[in-house]
């Protein structure tokens, strides 16, 4: 599944339970059907506009990759 | 309770003589353990034996809890009904405060991946950069404008003068918002009477109108919403209210705005139409919604400096618009002041509460 970066944000101050996960990026993805889906990134960080494809799926959480 | 009685005192109305109390609170039971939360506030008021009731739109509560009093009133069920706001958030740490206020938005999207309010609006600041060209020094100029003028408010949480550089160097919370984008937890309360206006002057030789009102909503999830870089159901709730109102953004000569975070007032300031979409960072760096501006915006402080008991926030922006209608702001009074506008966001925007108040 692949899509492309809508927005994203490095969380710095995280919530209680993901405090020992913190800095992390949290982003918006439009998928290339057009939905769009809230998760994390996996590996190198992501900005506006890059590709990426669905890497991983924990505890519900997809995680996207960057395409380079 | 001293903000209710405050309020009544104010407007010259015995506990015996309010027929509804109406309580905007989010969290009160995950923050102080208590439940039932609008007798438990009423009864030492001296209020029972009316109807009591608990208002929650996420930081919207009271805003919420105003338009739904308003609508009783409206209806002919009462002739004086109080309205609270509150809420006590520094009896938890900041983790578990951020934990709290998450649960306003999608829980089990956005919660789970592990969002906060902070980054949820991190993410609209960055499209909003992305989309108009606005630049960090616009976010910061709306924490420089808003801290002085808390500074000027006797009743602000943070009374204290901040640089352009200090705004821009704030300790990183969610890129690419730092610690000076974001508003203040805090604990406070705030209480407005509401009568009908051929009432209104039994009670106080000062009324103030509640000229138009509207409440609307959208998608609580920002993945939902088509452009985040606009807040739907403000533009919803403005349009009705300017409609109601019989006036239009032009007309309003100082507001307060839902500033959770710095980005909120400058895409608040576009929907309300006081500014084209994408100019709201250019037109707070020049100075337009300054004191001294154009249009003031956020003369309390705003929820940055003023502070933000979420429950309370809705009411406390229409009691600080109520003071400057009558000219009673102190320090912080603008020039001119006989149309104002409260603007109460609920989570990253799926309640909006408009209200435009004037001169009675």
């Amino acid at each position: 599944m692949t899509g492309t970066v809508y927005t994203e944000t490095l969380i710095h101050a995280a919530p209680e339970a993901f405090v020992s996960e913190a800095p992390y990026q949290l982003i918006i993805v439009t998928l290339d059907d057009g939905t769009r889906v809230t998760g994390r990134v996996s590996g190198e960080p992501v900005s506006i506009d890059d590709h990426v494809v669905l890497a991983d799926e924990r505890n519900g959480v997809p995680f996207f990759r960057k395409i380079s | 309770m001293d903000s209710g009685r405050k309020a009544l005192e104010n407007a010259g109305i015995a506990p015996g003589q309010v027929e509804a109390f109406y309580l905007g609170n989010f969290a009160g039971p995950s923050f102080v353990g208590q439940s039932h939360l609008a007798p438990y506030i009423a009864g030492p008021m001296g209020l029972t034996g009316v109807p009591c009731t608990r208002v929650e739109a996420a930081c919207a509560s009271s805003g919420s809890a105003f338009f739904h009093a308003f609508s009783a009133v409206a209806a002919g069920l009462y002739d004086a009904v109080l309205v609270t706001g509150v809420e006590k958030m520094t009896s938890q740490q900041t983790p578990r405060v951020a934990e709290i206020l998450a649960m306003a938005g999608e829980c089990s999207t956005e919660g789970k991946a592990g969002a906060t309010f902070p980054a949820l609006f991190a993410m609209i600041a960055r499209r909003h950069m992305h989309q108009y060209g606005t630049k960090r020094e616009h976010l910061a100029a709306v924490a420089v404008k808003n801290h002085a003028n808390g500074a000027k408010n006797p009743d602000a949480h943070m009374k204290k003068v901040i640089t352009l550089e200090q705004a821009m160097a704030g300790k990183p919370i969610a890129d690419p918002l730092n610690v000076y984008d974001c508003s203040l937890v805090s604990d406070g309360a705030a209480s407005i009477v509401i009568a009908p206006l051929e009432r209104a002057h039994e009670f106080t030789d000062r009324p103030v109108r509640i000229l138009g009102i509207s409440q609307t909503s959208d998608f609580v999830a920002l993945d939902r919403k088509e452009d985040i870089t606009v807040f739907r159901a403000v533009r919803a709730a403005a349009e009705k209210a300017y409609k109601m109102s019989g006036v239009g953004p032009k007309d309003i000569q100082l507001a307060e705005v839902h500033d959770c975070f710095t980005i909120a007032e400058i895409v608040a300031i576009e929907d309300l139409g006081f500014v084209a979409k994408g100019q709201g960072g250019p037109y707070t760096a020049e100075g337009c919604t300054a004191l001294t501006g154009l249009r003031p915006v956020n003369t309390s402080g705003g929820l940055k400096a003023k502070g933000h008991p979420v429950g309370a926030t809705g009411v406390a922006q229409l009691c600080d618009i109520v003071l400057q209608i009558r000219g009673e702001a102190g320090e912080r009074q603008v020039a001119k002041h006989e149309i104002g506008l409260a603007q109460n966001l609920g989570g990253s925007g799926a309640s909006a509460v408009v209200t435009i108040l004037a001169a009675a």
